[in-house]
Formats: structure tokens, sequence, C-alpha cells
């Protein structure tokens, strides 16, 4: 399997964009060759806005570049925009509904030896509860190429999270705002994901139907606004739903989901995410073990699910 | 520039009416630059027309502390952006007169602004989207002096100095005062002009309360071509209420409505100088 990080798939997609639309404009802090904008600074060094290390007027020259009628990209790692921005992203940018999209690279525990300092787990909880904000988390390289391209042509301002490591490419189609069924081996449990994590996730899917259990996989890459029909459907569908995600349990996809279901269809639920806790310094597998995001946590979560699932089948 | 004086107070007059019938909001800032926002909406010195309040060409003028919206509302009602019986629905429910201003919730409303440091990086972008466009027009970014301590600023201050940005025109209403008292004593920020220097901007000081002299100073920006100009406009806070100038309580709060036959009084007598007609 091919392996290729989404940042990359961002930066591709940033050159075709600007093949496309003169409008596009990247903005950066100090960060153009990890974020994966450098190729479209070569090629369109007029569209190309290098703000050095100041991630708040980053954000405030984006907000008054789409006022004029420009698409800005703002890329930079996730803990410094949206972490160090965030009043700027909620002020200049989303209460004037303007059509500015924030890239958050380097997202997750996964950026593994840089330590906790870098390692953005509240990113996607701070940008989902933004009124006019659009969140998108792409679970490979093809999906954030995909993903980019999409959100270009969104009217109002948009979080792209993406990750440094080099993460399998699966095979999906994106649609914005469609949560995709990428696996269905029955109804037991349904498994939702989004980030380079859906790819954990269809391992232990896989697993798991060895064993007997048949789950669903859903690769939810809209966080907001939500695809309630699929979700709902999966909800009703299997009666028990496990979340999948490299982020702070509290506030992130999985609360989204939680909150839709709370409203409307009252399922058990388990979350696989970082349990109220920082990250440390450590390799991207070690991390995700010791915190509960490998594989074998994802599928201890399905079978906890099942178990309730049967014990308020049995107290009804 | 009499005439131009006589708008100020009107000016003036209105926010004393729109505070007092709104019941919060801010009273000194707003009177010590009714002064500054006449120069900019009622003389020729900027590309400006409330007929095409959007005109892609126009000028630009934006606020970044937006507390003292009063007075840009009830400029742009004067200038003919709305219609002036709108100013009395300031802070109520449902008014485009938001406590602090909503980008283009009113014709001549180029940004959000309120917590503040975050205008002039706004300005900055609209600038640069039009030197990317080759478009001529100007930005104005009217500020506070004691927003300055807003670290954004000067990542903002930093960036326009290295860009040249020359189309960029920064006006800061230097009035000394913030809510916990004196800036000089809250957090000094002088010596101001200096500091713009150090980071390439051009600096002229005016009497925020001489118009032709801003008006000169705004023309006198535009033949820059080197790098950004900021305009220090020094100001008397509560301007034209004898009771308010001056005096940094008055910064964040409104008058009530004794206060404002007082204050009204003196805007209508200059202060004793002119009977009332």
């Amino acid at each position: 399997m091919n392996n290729l990080a989404t940042r990359e798939g961002y930066g591709e997609a940033l050159v075709e964009l600007g093949e496309q639309n003169k409008n596009i404009v990247v903005l950066t802090a100090d960060l153009a060759d990890s974020t994966k904008v450098s190729d479209f600074a070569k090629k369109f060094p007029e569209r190309f806005i290098e703000c050095g290390v100041a991630e708040q007027n980053m954000a405030g020259i984006a907000a008054g570049l789409a006022a004029a009628g420009k698409i800005p990209f703002i890329s930079s790692y996730a803990v410094f925009s949206p972490g160090r921005n965030w009043d700027q992203i909620r002020v200049s940018i989303c209460y004037s509904n303007l059509p500015v999209k924030v890239i958050g690279c380097h997202a997750g525990l996964s950026v593994g030896p840089d330590g906790a300092t870098h390692q953005a787990l509240e990113d996607v909880a701070m940008m989902r509860v933004l009124p006019n904000m659009t969140v998108v988390v792409p679970c490979d390289a093809g999906e954030a190429k995909q993903a980019t391209l999409e959100i270009a042509g969104i009217a109002g301002p948009c979080y792209l999270r993406l990750t440094r490591e080099k993460t399998p490419v699966i095979n999906c189609s994106f649609t914005l705002g469609k949560a995709e069924i990428l696996e269905n081996f029955g109804y037991d449990v349904a498994l939702v994901a989004c980030g380079p994590l859906v790819y954990q996730t269809l391992l232990a899917a896989r697993e798991l139907n060895d064993e007997g259990i048949k789950t669903m996989v859903i690769n939810n890459h809209t966080i907001k606004p939500l695809d309630k029909i699929t979700l709902l459907k999966a909800a009703r569908d299997c009666g028990a739903i496990v979340t999948v995600e490299e982020h702070q349990m509290a506030g992130g996809m999985g609360s989204a989901i939680s909150e839709l279901l709370a409203m409307n269809y009252p399922t058990p639920m388990e979350f696989v995410g970082m349990p109220d806790h920082f990250g440390e310094s450590g390799q991207p597998e070690e991390l995700l073990a010791k915190y509960g995001m490998s594989t074998s946590k994802i599928k201890e979560a399905v079978k906890r699910a099942i178990s309730r699932k049967v014990v308020i089948i049995n107290g009804s | 520039m009499t005439d131009l004086s006589e708008i100020a107070n009107k000016i003036r007059e209105d926010i004393i009416a729109m505070l007092v019938a709104a019941g919060s909001g801010h009273s000194a800032g707003p009177l010590g630059m009714a002064d500054v926002f006449t120069a900019i909406y009622f003389s020729q010195a900027l590309n400006l027309n409330p007929k095409n309040p959007w005109d892609p060409n126009r000028d630009r003028v934006l606020l970044s502390n937006g507390h003292i919206c009063p007075v840009w509302y009830a400029t742009l009602a004067r200038a003919g952006y709305f219609n002036h019986d709108e100013i009395l629905t300031l802070r109520k429910i449902g008014t485009r007169l938001q406590g602090h201003p909503h980008y283009r919730e009113l014709p001549g409303v180029e940004n959000t602004g309120g917590p503040l440091g975050q205008g002039l990086s706004q300005a900055i972008g609209v600038t640069l989207a039009g030197q990317i466009n080759n478009a001529d027009y100007r930005t104005i970014c009217l500020m506070s002096d004691a927003e300055l301590q807003e670290g954004q600023n000067w990542e903002a201050i930093m960036f326009a100095g290295k860009n040249s940005l020359f189309r960029l025109t920064a006006i800061i209403d230097r009035n000394n005062i913030q809510i916990d008292g004196f800036t000089e004593n809250v957090m000094p920020l002088e010596p101001l002009a200096d500091k713009f220097k150090a980071f390439n901007w051009s600096v002229i000081e005016v009497d925020g309360h001489n118009i032709a002299e801003i008006i000169n100073a705004i023309n006198k920006a535009k033949a820059i071509f080197e790098n950004p100009t900021v305009i220090i406009a020094h100001t008397i806070p509560g301007k034209g209420v004898d009771f308010m100038e001056g005096d940094y309580t008055w910064h964040g709060k409104p008058p009530n409505w004794m206060d404002a036959v007082e204050a009204l009084r003196d805007l209508r007598t200059l202060g004793g100088k002119i009977n009332y007609e």
C-alpha cells in the first residue's frame, strides 16, 4: 500500500487551484515547506504571502484579503493556527462569514517526537463551535487533495485538519458533507472515524469480522456540518456507535456525533480518542498504543459497545 | 472649515442622543474622534461615495477600535450612507447598529471590530488585495492608542513596514486614556512616533480637532510612496462636553438623561461661547 501524508495532497491541490482561480492566495507563518505550500509559492509568487511567525496577524490579513474578494488559505501547524489565533478566526473571519480556509497541519498525537506542545488535540473542538465554520478532517492524501479543491468553493470559512506522517492511502471518494461507508460487514456496531485513524479502524473491522463481530466503517471526514442522514441510519441499523479520532475525546468528532444522537436517537457510544490528557514525545505508533488509539484499542471499544447494547435490550 | 466643524458638532450631538437612548456604550472616544471622522467622510481627501458604498474603486475605511462605533454610525448617517433616523436604534434588538460594528451590516461598514488589535491586520489584507489586483484604492485604518498594547498590532506594523504598504494609512486616536486610567500609567506607549519610525513607517502628527490639518495629513500620506503612514491624531477624549473632556471615567459609560441635557447644552452653545438658537 502506498503511503503519503495528507499535507501532500493539500500541496498538490493548491497548485491546481492556483491555476484555475486567480483569487486563490496562500499565506503562511514561517512554515512554507512543512505545510507543503512552497510549490504554490514558486508558481504564484505574487499570490503567496509570508507572514513570519505571526499567526494572529496572518488570520487578520486573510480576513482583509477575503473581504476584498480573495480566497485565502492560511497554513501553519494546528497548535498555532487555530491554536494561537482563535479570537481572530472567531471575530475577523467567522463572524464576518468570510471565505478564509484555515489549514491546521501536523495535527494529532502522531507528530510524535516533538512532544505535547506540538500535538494539536483540541483544534476540532475549537473550530466546530464557531458559527459559519465548516470542519473537514481527511483520512489520506487523496482525500485531502479532493477536500482542498472542494472547500475552495465554500462561500464561508473552513477548517481543514492535516497531518505530517505518511499514512496509508485508502481508496475513498470524497463528497463534502457526505459520510462514506467504506466497509460493511454487518450491523453489530458502526465504527465512525476520521483522519488517518480511518485506516486503523478498517484493520480493526477486518480483524473483528474474522472473530465473528460484524461492523460497518464510516469515514466521517466532514465534522461540520454532519451528515445526519447517514449517521442516524447507522445508529438505527447497528444500535451502537464507536467513534475514532486523534483528538481529545471532549469536543471532537465523537462529541459532535453524541450531540446528534442525544437529540435524535440516543444510542450507546464508545469514544476512541485522547482521554483528557496531554501527549508526550515518542513514535506515533507507540503514542497511539499508550493513549488508547491503536487497532487493538478500537476492537476493545467495539466489544464494550456491544456489551452495552445487550444491557439496554435486556433492560427494556 | 467652519462648515465641517459644524458637521462634527452635529455628529457629537448625535452621539449623545444615541448613547442616552441605548443606555450603554462608550462616550469619550466617539466624541474625541468626531473631527477625524468628519475629515474623512466630508472632505474630498478620499474616494468615498455614500450612494455607491461598495464601489470596487472606493477607498476603504476600517475601524479597529470598534467600541467608538457611535461616531462611525453617526458620521455615515449624516454623510448619507443610511437613514439618519436609524441611529437611535443603536444597541437595540434587531438593529444594524450593533454594539460593535459587524462587517457589511450597514453601508460603509467595511469590517468587524471590537476585540482590540485586529483592524490593522484586516486593513493590511484589504491593501494587499488591491496590490495583487493592481487597483489604486487606499486603505485607512482608524485605531486607538491603548489598543496598541495588543501584540497583534506589532505583528501587523512589522508586516506593513517590511512590505512598504504605501497605500495603507493608520490614524491613531491619541487621547491618552483607557479604561483603567491614563495610557502612560497603565502601559506607556511613548515614544510612539519613534516606535513607528523604527518599523519603517512615515509619521505625521496632527491636532485631532483641527479638521484642515487632518485633511492635509491624509493628502500628504497619498504622496508618500516609500512606506505606510501613521497619522497620530492628538485628541481630547470627550471633546465638546466640558464635564467629559480629559476624564478617563467617561471612556466606557454612557451619559444618563441629566448628563445628556448638560452635554447637549455644551455642544449647542460651544461651551457657553454662543447662545443656543
